[in-house]
């Protein structure tokens, strides 16, 4: 190993306390710096950090960001997501492709360049879209994607491939992204001039108790997806037993399509602070954490400088706001490309320096969660609303939406329409509005919820966006008459099987049968039983996987044979010679007709 | 009323399942008060003479006439049951589907340490089937309506999921039955 190698690993591990918690940090340093994690460098981080070098390889394995054979300096990452393979995502790799002379998934012969696709990256709005290392580049063109190669190729660095920047913080000197808000629709709660800080100011003048309560009162419900009544996770979690606990912020949006993270943390971070500090505040917890998605990462030096001006402030770290014994910090913890860790358990893994599996519940987090301490895992935007009800009051709060779903919903709305973006409804709008505001014409589906949300049709779209009707955790795709569902179905099931973590059976092998299955109707094989066959397996995949990945996953196949039985029907039809479609046995005699010199008499 | 018929067939199978099915011992005196056999080895009828309610297939498809006969059951049959695990994933016969063809005729024909074949003829007659590329399991062929694991099902099991068909019963096998570890 070079002397080289040595210093860089030992500085890593040892500017993370040569904490074995602190492996996500490590490696993803190691592989910054050296463009790879090795099998010796595996050996030597995990010497440091007391551990066997297969735990820091079952970790190196696991996420997409990481790897163990060398990559490109600069590697180029294209995103494949549904919206910018609609938008010419393909044509865009090619265009790579051709001009760097590099197939995707390869690295130039010079060790410069790697190419490879990635699953959604949070630009939806401004697809096609990748990412250069951490700089994204959006609304990619086939010209601009050849311009870029060329600039690369010439040896120009990712940084300069930026020409202007966008809206809000996106131009602030530590971030300097062309990646644009598109804020479109403000609404009451975080969209909102409003006085900063108010909410924890109100927060240290009441007892926790009294904060939680009117959390509770305000009814106000996790904003991931799921759904679950904040006050009362927030109560269980001050109410379990143990020293230390911790609040999480979720901030691994990776449901493809969704994006309003994103917004959030640029324009509302401080807000997001303050909720998490709230959330300290109510459990009883000095310490936080955001896990930040990888593809995140070009935000990671602006967050962490308002982390230290909020320190500066005294809005973090100890005596907050001057209420003695209320210490509260917040440290980052970045992710490194995988989907199935935005599931809270998973997350929870990932943050202790794991594999991102997820655990097995019970217990829960609130009981056993962050290094077996009870923590409280919350999505940003729940936590920007905690900031807003506790400065204004429940009954201001519970007013907003409808009764089972109080307060506003942040979509990102991206698709087939012409204003794709942040829109921030009251719960209870109706989807017909919605598309309206969002400038959809021939509208012929809409995805709630992303590809673990539903597909749904026009019949449906007299609907409401709330828990009780069309629950989401913000994702909204758009698709127009033009598009095929079931390539839709697919892509998504491809999606699936490539981010299943692969523990569990049922997700493992189940979403590859599925998808199987698809591309075999797709091209023509499929015969009517297919519906039964896929229903089946769909509700043995839901029913008998660990995580909510496996437990949704096969949503998009569900949602199209409830929603658009017809394009199934349409493409399904009975062999007339009685055997499968996909049996050609034609086919499967070639090899002996021609070993053996004699053609079938019978077929 | 007239009986319902079944009909059976061994594909590329061994004869076990067949065998079991031989094991109901005297049930078979109640199976056909319940039941005519049609086409099936145990009456020696070689082809079929109307319209069976089942049809029990043990084997996987090896070679062309296995796809024949099994289109015909298909055609003949209501309902099929793929009958034992060579029906159902190919089994042992399914053991070659890794290995090129050639190799495989190479293997039984001239190399094998036991092949004694002084003239070096690998069998051609046109009367033989011809191999297909791999072995398949019956539902890859045609659809198959039911599965019965095992190697083989015990009479046990071949005599409840028959008498529960002909009897227009929920197939409902006891977990014993179809526990094989």
């Amino acid at each position: 190993m070079s002397e080289k190698l040595f210093q860089i690993i030992k500085k890593a591990c040892e500017s993370c306390g040569n904490d074995r918690a602190r492996l996500m940090d490590i490696v993803i340093a190691v592989q910054k710096n050296c463009g790879a994690v090795t099998i010796d460098a595996m050996e030597l981080i995990a010497k440091q950090v007391k551990v066997q070098r297969v735990d820091v390889e079952s970790v190196v394995s696991f996420y997409s960001f990481l790897s163990k054979e060398e990559k490109g300096k600069i590697v180029i990452r294209i995103c494949n997501d549904v919206v910018d393979l609609m938008k010419g995502a393909d044509n865009i790799a090619k265009a790579f492709s051709e001009t760097l002379g590099i197939k995707v998934g390869q690295t130039s012969a010079d060790g410069t360049i790697s190419l490879e696709y990635t699953p959604c990256i949070g630009l939806s709005d401004q697809a096609p879209a990748i990412l250069v290392n951490e700089v994204a580049i959006t609304n990619l063109s086939v010209d601009k994607a050849k311009s870029i190669s060329k600039a690369l190729l010439s040896g120009a660095s990712p940084e300069s491939l930026t020409k202007e920047f966008g809206d809000g913080n996106n131009s602030d000197e530590l971030v300097r992204s062309m990646v644009k808000n598109n804020i479109v629709k403000k609404g009451s709660v975080i969209f909102v001039e409003r006085v900063a800080e108010a909410g924890l100011k109100k927060a240290i003048t009441l007892k926790p108790e009294d904060v939680i309560s009117i959390i509770k009162s305000s009814k106000l419900r996790g904003r991931g997806g799921a759904g679950f009544p904040t006050g009362m996770k927030w109560e269980f979690t001050r109410a379990a037993k143990g020293n230390k606990k911790y609040v999480v912020c979720n901030a691994d949006e990776g449901e493809p399509g969704t994006f309003k993270d994103r917004v959030l943390l640029t324009e509302k971070f401080d807000m997001l602070c303050e909720g998490m500090a709230i959330g300290g505040y109510c459990i009883g917890s000095d310490s936080g954490i955001i896990y930040l998605r990888g593809e995140y990462s070009y935000l990671k030096a602006f967050l962490e400088n308002k982390l230290s001006k909020r320190k500066k402030a005294s809005l973090l770290g100890k005596s907050i706001c001057g209420k003695n014994g209320f210490n509260f910090d917040i440290r980052i913890q970045i992710g490194a490309g995988a989907y199935i860790c935005g599931e809270e358990t998973a997350l929870i893994s990932s943050c202790e320096g794991l594999r991102g599996d997820p655990k097995t519940r019970p217990p829960f987090p609130a009981q056993k969660g962050y290094l077996a301490s009870p923590t409280t895992v919350n999505n940003v935007e729940t936590f920007c609303s905690v900031a807003r009800i506790i400065e204004k009051d429940a009954a201001w709060y519970s007013v907003i939406g409808t009764k089972g779903s109080t307060g506003t919903k942040i979509l990102s709305v991206s698709g087939d329409c012409s204003k794709p973006g942040i829109y921030e409804y009251d719960f209870g709008v109706k989807v017909s509005d919605m598309l309206k505001d969002a400038g959809a014409k021939d509208t012929k589906a809409v995805l709630i919820g992303g590809p673990s949300g539903q597909l749904i049709g026009k019949k449906d779209f007299g609907r409401i966006i709330c828990y009780d009707d069309l629950a989401t955790g913000g994702s909204i795709v758009i698709f127009n008459s033009s598009r095929n569902i079931l390539e839709i179905v697919k892509s998504y099931l491809e999606f699936f099987v490539e981010e299943s973590c692969g523990y569990c059976t049922p997700c493992r092998t189940g979403n590859v049968l599925l998808l199987n299955k698809i591309e075999e109707i797709l091209e023509g094989k499929g015969e009517p039983s297919d519906i039964k066959y896929l229903e089946d397996l769909c509700s043995t995949v839901k029913v008998t996987s660990r995580c909510g990945l496996g437990q949704t996953s096969p949503n998009p196949v569900t949602s199209s044979i409830r929603n658009f039985r017809e394009v199934y029907e349409a493409v399904l039809k009975t062999n007339e010679d009685g055997r499968q479609p996909t049996f050609d046995i034609k086919a499967s005699l070639e090899v002996a007709e021609a070993l053996q010199g004699r053609k079938s008499v019978i077929y | 009323m007239e009986k319902p018929k079944v009909a059976t067939t061994s594909l590329a199978g061994c004869f076990g399942c067949h065998m079991s099915l031989l094991d109901i011992d005297d049930r078979i005196l109640k199976l056909i008060e319940l039941v005519d056999f049609d086409k099936s080895p145990v009456d020696d009828i070689k082809k079929f003479t109307g319209r069976c309610a089942v049809g029990i297939v043990e084997g996987g498809c090896c070679n062309e006439e296995n796809v024949h006969v099994l289109q015909d059951f298909r055609k003949n049959c209501d309902i099929l049951i793929s009958c034992g695990d060579c029906a159902i994933d190919g089994g042992i016969p399914a053991m070659r589907n890794n290995i090129p063809l050639k190799e495989c005729f190479d293997e039984a024909y001239h190399d094998g340490p036991t092949v004694y074949n002084p003239e070096n003829i690998t069998p051609n007659d046109k009367e033989l089937p011809l191999i297909l590329n791999k072995v398949y399991p019956c539902h890859h062929v045609v659809k198959m309506d039911y599965h019965l694991p095992g190697c083989p099902p015990s009479a046990d099991t071949l005599w409840e999921a028959l008498v529960a068909l002909l009897t227009n019963k929920p197939v409902d096998l006891p977990y014993e039955l179809i526990k094989y570890d």
